[in-house]
């Protein structure tokens, strides 16, 4: 399954070098093509900082741009109890991405280097679990967290880090399983032991998979909308995770646009860095179990 | 002893399996369950009342044409994202100058969280001063700002038109990347020896490319599949599923509900949920996860 996402050097330079006579325009045409889509990828996110540099007088002027620009949305938005969403959001999204990774390393290190019976049958619950959301069992999840009484943080927690955990095994499987066990082996004839041969060794080179599981856990438990909102109704604005409190900027008769979308940047723009580092390798997480 | 060391899996395993029993495999129970029982709002349960809340949800008015609303939904969705990724896919696997920064550009709408998307085209719609709007005005399409023609979400045809645009947009990109790696897959000698044969580009294309991205399709398609008929925040941003229930899936209704009449919630869920799981044994059935499991 790596081979799929990185592809032989070799080959891709053979498949290119034969039209290299007619290729300075077609390249151009397409690098243009390319150039357009981009900006329309862009375009509505780029918007955000219009709109949150947009003063508020101007809110309701129908023009593109502002006349003058602000960053008043951005230095007043502290006031609005933004800091204490921001750490509610970074609590859940760390607490989950370590539950993930202490939970999903030992079953899918078991799941690559040893058959067992059971094995197959775990594998196929985990694959089935990714296809599961919490849209579809949303009444249970709610009827269930609510029942136990944990704090609204602590249940989105445990409840990210469910949801979150298929792509994680999925990813680390893959890994695992591509360093030969030999490598263990010789290190422990070597003296590393177990665990030097574990530490020294294996997690080293897993190492890009582990910061895939880690960074896309974080990502998907810090943009969580659906649950968030459902577990943590009642909540003061500030103990509220970040999605759910950039709808109090909604009001039932106007919408205080400026510092939503200055929260909505202050939310957006880290998680698309972090996730530009994982950009390649997050499709075979996603879709692992079925494309070879 | 040996009996112990078949049971040492159990041990690397168990926190796994503990952590989707409580998340994913106890919350289906407490559904099915809560669907036989009379739950108000509040979450106080008054106690079972057999098949009522079915029947109930059986006899909504709205019940059939949400349920017909979320086919067209989940077909128009999918079925234009995959058309348009198939074009993305072939357009980003051309090598270019600038590809890396374009395909930065690509994943921001999968990074992001869907519901800042939403709200960034709630906004931009807007009748008075949405920039879209703004722009239509400009260019002469919509006629006078505040009209009902300005007003996209306040009409459910052109509302739910937007929001399967919208919907499209952030499926792009995962797909597209899906399609990618599945090109990527395909070695290059495979098209030498079409083209050796003398098809054009478009009948290596029909007859090479789609036949081998033919396993990527598929995963693709049912992961969106799954992704949009559990989409919640794009249509609880733009309209609520209003006027009425006229912009409801059946999410959307199914959260609606649970407002008033939790019973009835869970029965829509369950009803929701078994939909899930025939696309998931469709899914597993003609996927090769065998396979890999196996390997």
């Amino acid at each position: 399954m790596i081979t799929t996402t990185k592809p032989a050097p070799g080959l891709r330079a053979k498949a290119r070098s034969a039209p290299r006579s007619r290729r300075p325009l077609r390249t151009w045409v397409i690098a243009i093509a390319a150039y357009v889509i981009a900006v329309i990828f862009l375009v509505p996110y780029l918007e955000m900082i219009v709109m949150a540099m947009r003063p508020n007088n101007e809110l309701g002027l129908a023009t593109i741009l502002p006349e003058h620009w602000t960053f008043s949305n951005f230095t007043t938005l502290w006031s609005t109890g933004l800091g204490g969403s921001i750490g509610t959001s970074l609590e859940i999204a760390a607490g989950a991405t370590v539950i993930v990774l202490l939970v999903s390393l030992p079953a899918a290190y078991c799941t690559a280097r040893r058959r067992f019976r059971g094995r197959a049958a775990f594998l196929l619950l985990v694959l089935a679990t990714q296809m599961f959301q919490p849209a579809a069992m949303l009444v249970g999840i709610q009827r269930e967290f609510t029942d136990f009484g944990l704090p609204p943080t602590l249940s989105l927690i445990i409840v990210n880090a469910g949801f979150n955990l298929a792509f994680s095994v999925w990813i680390l499987n893959a890994f695992f399983s591509s360093i030969p066990a030999e490598l263990e082996e010789a290190a422990m004839v070597d003296g590393l032991g177990r665990v030097g041969a574990l530490t020294r060794i294996t997690l080293p080179l897993a190492a890009p998979g582990i910061v895939t599981a880690l960074i896309f856990t974080f990502i998907a438990a810090w943009n969580e909308f659906l649950v968030a909102l459902t577990l943590s109704l009642g909540q003061s604005p500030s103990q509220q995770p970040l999605t759910v409190a950039i709808n109090n900027y909604i009001g039932e008769y106007s919408v205080d646009w400026g510092h939503l979308f200055a929260a909505g940047l202050v939310a957006t723009v880290p998680v698309i860095i972090l996730f530009a580092f994982i950009e390649r390798r997050v499709v075979s997480g996603l879709t692992a179990g079925a494309v070879k | 002893m040996l009996a112990l060391r078949r049971l040492t899996p159990l041990l690397w395993l168990g926190p796994a399996i503990a952590l989707i029993g409580v998340v994913v495999l106890w919350p289906v129970v407490v559904m099915v369950q809560s669907s036989f029982q009379q739950i108000g709002g509040e979450g106080f349960v008054a106690g079972y009342n057999g098949t009522t809340n079915y029947d109930n949800l059986f006899h909504e008015p709205d019940f059939v044409s949400v349920l017909l609303r979320t086919v067209i939904w989940v077909v128009a969705i999918v079925g234009v994202t995959m058309l348009i990724s198939l074009g993305l896919a072939q357009l980003f696997h051309q090598r270019f100058p600038g590809r890396q920064v374009t395909r930065w550009a690509l994943i921001i709408p999968w990074a992001a969280s869907v519901m800042m998307t939403a709200l960034i085209f709630k906004w931009a719609l807007d009748p008075n001063v949405g920039v879209i709007n703004v722009i239509l005005h400009h260019i002469g399409v919509v006629k006078q700002l505040g009209s009902n023609q300005a007003d996209w979400l306040g009409n459910p045809t052109s509302a739910l038109i937007w929001m399967m645009a919208v919907a499209v947009f952030v499926s792009l990109p995962f797909t597209t990347y899906a399609l990618l790696s599945g090109l990527q897959g395909i070695p290059g000698d495979v098209y030498e020896a079409a083209s050796i044969d003398g098809a054009t580009s478009w009948r290596s294309y029909l007859g090479v490319t789609l036949p081998l991205l033919r396993p990527a399709i598929l995963v693709a398609t049912l992961i969106n599949v799954i992704n949009v008929f559990n989409s919640f925040p794009i249509i609880w941003e733009m309209t609520r599923g209003g006027p009425g229930y006229e912009t409801s899936t059946s999410t959307i209704y199914m959260i609606d509900l649970k407002q008033g009449d939790v019973g009835q919630a869970a029965a829509m869920s369950v009803f929701n949920f078994l939909l899930v799981i025939v696309i998931v044994l469709v899914y597993l059935s003609t996927t090769r996860w065998k396979e890999q499991v196996g390997r």
